[in-house]
């Protein structure tokens, strides 16, 4: 089992021969002109327009219905459902004004930020200490930690209630902001420690003969240059932490400190016909903030989501 | 000239012997565990501690507010003979093979039309993302709703379509629940299969298409003797995470179904989560939540394994 690592040495060696170079410099439309536009037309765009629709069509339903009046929200028979003439935001007010949804907003931003920087100066620490230091046995502690990114939240939320209720952290962000670190260091860690490998080992070098110790060498060199890997790293964390469900379902109790999915499934699901508007106005303005952060680092999330895999 | 260079030997006294402390401020040994202190802690006391623990759980009867007993193995023995239990393992095995094995087709297929030459290539790979990156549990609302049992809009679709002439009860068959939770779960998962496979894709240099192209390959042979062999460890990789995180789904069957209807959609962790914190059997949770540590290991063995082939048929020494 510890021999996994061997994995990933296995992969960068295939990925990165020689081939990416050619994949990227070459901008000639490949062999894409030997094929007519009609059979494009069935065999690409067709394909990919379903799969595309089927792929948004829930947000589009969410965001529909946050905005359609509950009259017509039932009554699919005189108007079309597939559209509205008449958007409201009394969704929108309800939740914003009349209840705790501001809190759990504010909830999970406190408990992503928390847990996110915490990870962020661990992995670090750790992936630095991996790939630089190279102390005895690091190459056996990276592939622990890779271990541990396999392991799934679904089979230690027991044990760790009782942990956290131990600790007195029970219904207190506290114990997501020291729990979610667990899902968080092992990914990030491997990011970074990809990032950290590109770095030119000779500008350490020269920082080592000038006397630096490896601390300052960490803080004015490698983090400078690994900003994208940084950034990378945060933006996934803090996706991952807003999107962590069965520790915040566990470990929190009182409405006032639910975080915005767990406060969403419990608090806004009633007997209620017309609950459906404000349960996907609260489901849409929860995922706006993340949305809004990919539609910025479009590139780093496509790059942190394969470069731990890769690596 | 030989003694001048032997005489200086005077001055060495002067570099002081460097202590314990100097060794730990600069040993590469030491400043390495210093550098691990904050992400080791974490692991250990929040990761391989509440593993031990879980399994040490399942052996006792605790209860939630009360200590439990060592019992040895009567809560395996209890869930062996229980009929939900078993029922549960089934739909969680069901729920990783179709989801997982859907996923994978999609993903790919996915995959390689994006890598086709396309117009407004970034915002399609964009836009595919997306479902990654919302909650599952809040895109698992969305298909509560578009699998409403009155006002579903599939139901409404169809019934103007004429193909059907009554309402589908999507969440209240038994059936029906767990296509329903399978779809949304594939819906949520081809995102990531998609994007890392095209990362896969991409690196793959086009001039060997060109090659098989002169060489007379049909595009299924090109597929299969060049795209597929080359992505085969990115294949693995991505397969062991999907397998991983679909047979340990919890969020998004909470939210759409809870487990029922009649416990036909409940996997082994959302069984776990009722019996150990809604019924406060946390013993009794721990050995269900154990057990599938055996079924986690035999998926990492298996994408272990298929790794180590793909090396054996490059040859050795390609690392």
């Amino acid at each position: 089992m510890t021999d996994l690592p061997t994995t990933r040495i296995d992969l960068k060696g295939v990925l990165s021969a020689s081939a990416p170079t050619v994949a990227k410099e070459d901008h000639s439309e490949g062999m894409s002109y030997l094929q007519s536009v009609p059979r494009r037309l069935v065999t690409l765009y067709l394909p990919l327009l379903i799969i595309v629709v089927v792929l948004l069509f829930p947000f589009y339903w969410m965001a529909l219905t946050a905005v359609k009046p509950d009259a017509q929200l039932l009554d699919m028979e005189t108007y079309n459902p597939f559209w509205t003439w008449e958007p409201t935001f009394k969704h929108f007010y309800k939740l914003l004004f009349e209840s705790y949804y501001p809190r759990w907003l504010w909830n999970t931003m406190y408990v992503a930020v928390g847990a996110t920087i915490l990870s962020i100066i661990a992995s670090v620490l750790a992936a630095y200490a991996i790939v630089r230091l190279r102390y005895k046995g690091a190459n056996l502690v990276g592939g622990l930690i890779f271990l541990a990114y396999l392991v799934p939240p679904s089979i230690l939320f027991i044990p760790l209630a009782t942990v956290v209720f131990q600790y007195g952290l029970f219904d207190s962000p506290l114990a997501l902001i020291l729990t979610y670190p667990t899902i968080l260091i092992p990914f990030s860690t491997w990011l970074l420690m990809g990032y950290f490998k590109t770095i030119p080992f000779e500008l350490e070098e020269c920082a080592l003969i000038d006397g630096a110790s490896r601390w300052q060498i960490l803080i004015k060199i490698v983090l400078p240059l690994a900003i994208p890997g940084l950034i990378s790293a945060f933006i996934f964390c803090f996706t991952l932490c807003w999107n962590e469900f069965i520790y915040a379902l566990t470990f929190l109790q009182s409405t006032s400190n639910k975080t915005v999915p767990v406060a969403i499934v419990n608090e806004f699901v009633d007997g209620d016909v017309y609950r459906w508007g404000s349960l996907m106005a609260g489901a849409l303005a929860g995922s706006l903030p993340l949305v809004i952060l990919y539609a910025f680092f479009v590139e780093h999330y496509v790059s942190a989501m394969t470069g731990a895999v890769k690596e | 000239m030989a003694d001048i260079v032997l005489t200086p030997t005077k001055a060495k006294p002067q570099l002081r012997e460097a202590t314990a402390w100097d060794q730990v401020k600069h040993n590469r040994n030491w400043l390495g565990f210093w550098f691990m202190v904050p992400a080791m802690g974490f692991l250990i006391f929040f990761l391989a501690y509440p593993l031990g623990l879980g399994i040490w759980l399942s052996l006792t009867d605790t209860k939630i507010g009360r200590v439990g007993q060592f019992i040895g193995i009567e809560n395996y023995e209890w869930l062996w003979d229980d009929a939900i239990f078993w029922l549960s393992v089934t739909n969680t095995l069901l729920y990783t093979f179709v989801a997982s094995a859907i996923k994978f087709g999609i993903g790919l297929y996915l995959a390689l039309l994006l890598n086709e030459n396309l117009p407004f290539k970034a915002m399609l790979r964009a836009a595919v993302l997306i479902p990654f990156i919302v909650p599952t549990v809040l895109s698992a609302l969305a298909f509560w709703w578009i699998f409403d049992s009155q006002f579903s809009i599939i139901s409404w679709s169809l019934k103007h379509l004429g193909i059907i002439d009554y309402n589908i009860n999507f969440l209240g068959d038994t059936t029906w629940a767990r296509i329903c939770v399978i779809f949304a779960n594939i819906w949520r998962g081809v995102p990531f299969v998609a994007i890392t496979l095209l990362a896969g894709l991409q690196t793959v240099s086009p001039s060997l298409y060109e090659a098989a192209t002169l060489d007379g390959a049909t595009r299924w042979q090109m597929f299969r003797h060049i795209t597929y062999p080359l992505l085969t460890p990115i294949i693995a990789v991505v397969m062991t995470f999907s397998v991983l995180f679909t047979f340990t789904d919890f969020q998004l069957i909470w939210a759409m179904t809870r487990g029922g209807p009649v416990n036909s959609t409940h996997l082994m962790a959302t069984l776990s989560y009722q019996r150990a914190i809604i019924a406060g059997q946390l013993g009794e949770g721990a050995a269900i939540s154990s057990a599938m540590i055996p079924f986690l290991l035999a998926a990492i063995m298996v994408s272990w394994f298929g790794l180590q082939r793909r090396k054996w048929q490059q040859g050795e020494n390609n690392d």
